[in-house]
């Protein structure tokens, strides 16, 4: 397998699976992003405006040193945006904030310096680390309901997407169950025994595999297939998807639910990595890739997702596989 | 082989990287034989465009000869001479369907870290950061296309890579700019931005019917070629208000239709202001020249912007455009829709699109091209590099 988005996933492993809750930071953490990428911005483009808003003088060192805090603030703030794990990048800003106090302190002997006007920056800067960190602290706690750390309860892995195909292609194309490995990234194989059951193997961190038979419990076609794990599973799972006619024809909408209860020990761990990042973000995109496989029959790929973690956007400098008849690359 | 790389803020470098390889079925690999730089380009050499790496290959207005394609490949064969549009598009997704292909649901592998900054994410763009998509660009002498049966044109034999390069991006975003306004005989198009992508609004205004446009910029040069095509032109800097200016020369009503070609790096009076908005932590783009068409347009027109905008921005004029009736349009051109009318035009010779050509340079000079094309020396309007 050199299917990157694998690698991309498997990096991200254990650390990021959340516990029921699909979103755990709350509304305070988009809204920091927002507050982190406008300050930047505004630190960058105008330094010295800023340095004499905060009242830390107007000299050039001042100015500088705001530009490389407003590029601090830049990175963060998008980080927060587009990061599937914020907690890291909330940390990052209380860590800025606590920068921020020290340059601050230090700015007060600066000639030109305004002592009032820098008390009201620390001021603000101090009630901008309460919110950091409470919101940190929020993010962080989400995290911390991964399977190795919580043992109590079944995780929760909820998805939707709208697929520009008819309801039976793309139920006819789930219920073969040996078609999951190619979009669900955790995925090795799937193999039926009989009409009802079949073998699952699954990638785990170091080339570990995890296995467990499963039987469908309910079977409708087009509309509803429903399975679960058989006892003696490497990992206790149950699964359903629903197929729904979308609305003015527009092709079927797939709605998924796994549960899976956190297994003890060495398993937990597994399963963390099993489905890889926040299990949301995970089937989102899986079902982006069930999506682009039945729409245009590959997964798509561009070069910055080959090979090795985030790297440029420049062709890879080895052979690449060529892709399988199910687009993704063997 | 040779490619252009973006290696930091006004940092762009020719490297050598190795080729592109086929990665999919319907993958084709173009030998580039011309290649431009566009005015996006620049967002990503000042450093407005989040999520790039350095290393990045650069460019989306390419064309050349499919030396390669997957085996699913139904229309293109090797020999081929192709122009590549700028948007990554499927075909088949229900955007795609619906003709709008730089909002194609498939095309950007990295769809969600779009969505965290926009809701959803639209398609992948070939050399333009790893928010959409993180493809290597054309400005290099190979390419791989994905979909390679939807996006390529093939180009009639006796056209010249001069005539056809610009299908690839910025005669069709021009083109969709002024399609945006819904132009009826008689109207008064204002387009904001004399560039390149200005240029071929202008120019498709007037095949779309309109009876007057008003070019707004400060370059005279840009100006000059504005007018070459019939347009008047207003200097901003010449004038106390635009809207002003506007106002007086469409006798008291304000145009039928305003084009923003500048996006969110405008200069202009209210720099200064925004500068100071920014200051004050309220935006990352600077709408100074949206802001003006939304003011200036009469009651009941259109607002077409097709200048790019990458984050938020503050004093939008909201109860401007709510109490007078506005209609805002706008989108990354689905250049694949107008591709095949548009070399009509070419070939009927309704139109030469050579003519916003002022550098021809080798791939190497590109560099060169970048500081030109940016800091307008030596008149420059649109830089062609070649392999
Ligand atoms: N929508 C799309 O698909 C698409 C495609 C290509 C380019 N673009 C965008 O179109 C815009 C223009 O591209 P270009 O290649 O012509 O770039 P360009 O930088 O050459 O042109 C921008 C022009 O706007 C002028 N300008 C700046 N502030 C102004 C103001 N306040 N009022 C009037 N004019 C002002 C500049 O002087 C310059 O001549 C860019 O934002 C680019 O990213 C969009
Ligand atoms: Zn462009
Ligand atoms: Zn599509």
């Amino acid at each position: 397998m050199t299917f990157t988005q694998n690698a991309a996933r498997d990096r991200t492993a254990a650390r990021e699976s959340r516990r029921d809750q699909p979103q755990g930071g709350g509304a305070l953490t988009p809204a920091l992003g927002w507050f982190s990428l406008g300050l930047g911005l505004a630190q960058v483009a105008a330094p010295e405006a800023m340095t004499r808003l905060v009242g830390a003088g107007g000299g050039r060192r001042e100015a500088q040193t705001m530009r490389a805090v407003g590029l601090r603030e830049i990175a963060t703030g998008i980080g927060i945006l587009t990061q599937d794990r914020p907690a890291g990048w909330m940390w990052t800003r209380v860590g800025g904030d606590v920068m921020d106090l020290a340059i601050l302190a230090g700015a007060s002997s600066s000639r030109g310096a305004r002592p009032e006007r820098l008390a009201m920056a620390g001021a603000a800067v101090l009630g901008v680390l309460a919110l950091d960190w409470l919101s940190a602290r929020q993010e962080s706690a989400a995290h911390d309901g991964h399977p190795a750390a919580r043992e109590d309860g079944p995780v929760h892995a909820r998805g939707a997407v709208t697929i520009n195909r008819p309801r039976e292609e793309v139920y006819r194309f789930w219920r073969q169950l040996d078609t999951l490995p190619r979009f669900m990234s955790h995925l090795e194989a799937v193999e039926p025994v009989d009409a009802t059951r079949s073998r699952w193997r699954a990638r785990g961190p170091m080339n570990t595999t995890y296995a467990w038979e499963a039987e469908i419990t309910e079977d409708r076609p087009n509309e509803r297939l429903a399975w679960r794990s058989l006892p003696g599973a490497d990992v206790d799972n149950a699964g359903e998807v629903r197929f729904e006619r979308a609305t003015g024809g527009r092709g079927t909408v797939v709605r998924v639910d796994l549960r899976y209860t956190p297994p003890y020990g060495r398993a937990g761990m597994a399963l963390a990595y099993l489905f890889g990042r926040e299990p949301g973000a995970e089937m989102r995109d899986d079902l982006r890739a069930l999506k682009q496989i039945l729409e245009t029959g590959e997964v798509t790929m561009s070069d910055a997702m080959l090979g090795r973690v985030r790297h440029p956007a420049q062709p890879d400098p080895r052979p690449v596989p060529h892709t399988s008849d199910h687009g993704r690359p063997v | 082989m040779k490619a252009t790389c973006w290696m930091g803020k006004r940092d762009v470098r020719v490297e050598r990287v190795p080729d592109p390889q086929i990665l999919s079925p319907h993958d084709a690999i173009v030998r580039i034989t011309s290649t431009a730089i566009c005015g996006s380009d620049l967002h990503l050499y000042n450093g407005f465009v989040p999520t790039m790496e350095r290393g990045d290959i650069l460019g989306h207005e390419f064309m050349g000869e499919i030396v390669e394609t997957g085996r699913e490949v139904k229309t293109l064969k090797v020999g081929d001479r192709v122009v590549v549009p700028f948007p990554i598009a499927c075909g088949h997704c229900l955007s795609c369907e619906s003709q709008l292909y730089s909002v194609c649901e498939n095309s950007n592998p990295n769809a969600a870290m779009a969505e965290g900054l926009w809701g959803y994410s639209p398609s992948g763009i070939f050399g333009y950061s790893h928010l959409t998509g993180g493809y290597a660009g054309g400005q290099a002498e190979y390419a791989r296309v994905p979909y390679a049966d939807v996006g390529p044109l093939k180009v009639p034999d006796g056209m010249t890579d001069e005539q056809a390069l610009f299908l690839s991006d910025i005669f069709p975003t021009g083109y969709m700019g002024a399609e945006l306004c819904g132009i009826k005989p008689g109207d008064t198009i204002a387009v904001w931005g004399c560039g390149p992508v200005g240029q071929f609004a202008i120019r498709s205004a007037f095949l779309l019917g309109a009876e007057r446009v008003i070019a707004i910029d400060r370059f005279a040069y840009r100006l000059r070629m504005a007018e070459q095509a019939g347009a008047e032109p207003l200097d901003y800097e010449d004038v106390h208000s635009v809207l002003e200016a506007l106002r007086e020369m469409t006798g008291g009503r304000g145009p039928d239709a305003c084009i923003d070609a500048v996006g969110m790096e405008a200069h202009g009076l209210g720099y200064a202001l925004d500068r100071a908005k920014q200051a004050m932590m309220l935006e990352t783009d600077r709408p100074i020249a949206l802001r003006e068409a939304i003011q200036s347009c009469r009651n009941g027109g259109t607002v077409s912007i097709i200048g790019v905008y990458g984050g938020f921005v503050d004093k939008f004029p909201i109860g401007s455009l709510m109490n007078r009736s506005l209609t805002i349009k706008a989108g990354q051109a689905h250049v694949q829709r107008y591709m095949k009318p548009l070399l009509n035009l070419i070939r009927e010779g309704k139109i030469d699109p050579t003519f916003v050509i002022t550098h021809t340079l080798s791939l190497d000079d590109a560099p060169r091209g970048y500081e030109m094309f940016l800091n307008k020396r030596d008149e420059c309007m649109k830089v062609v590099l070649k392999t």
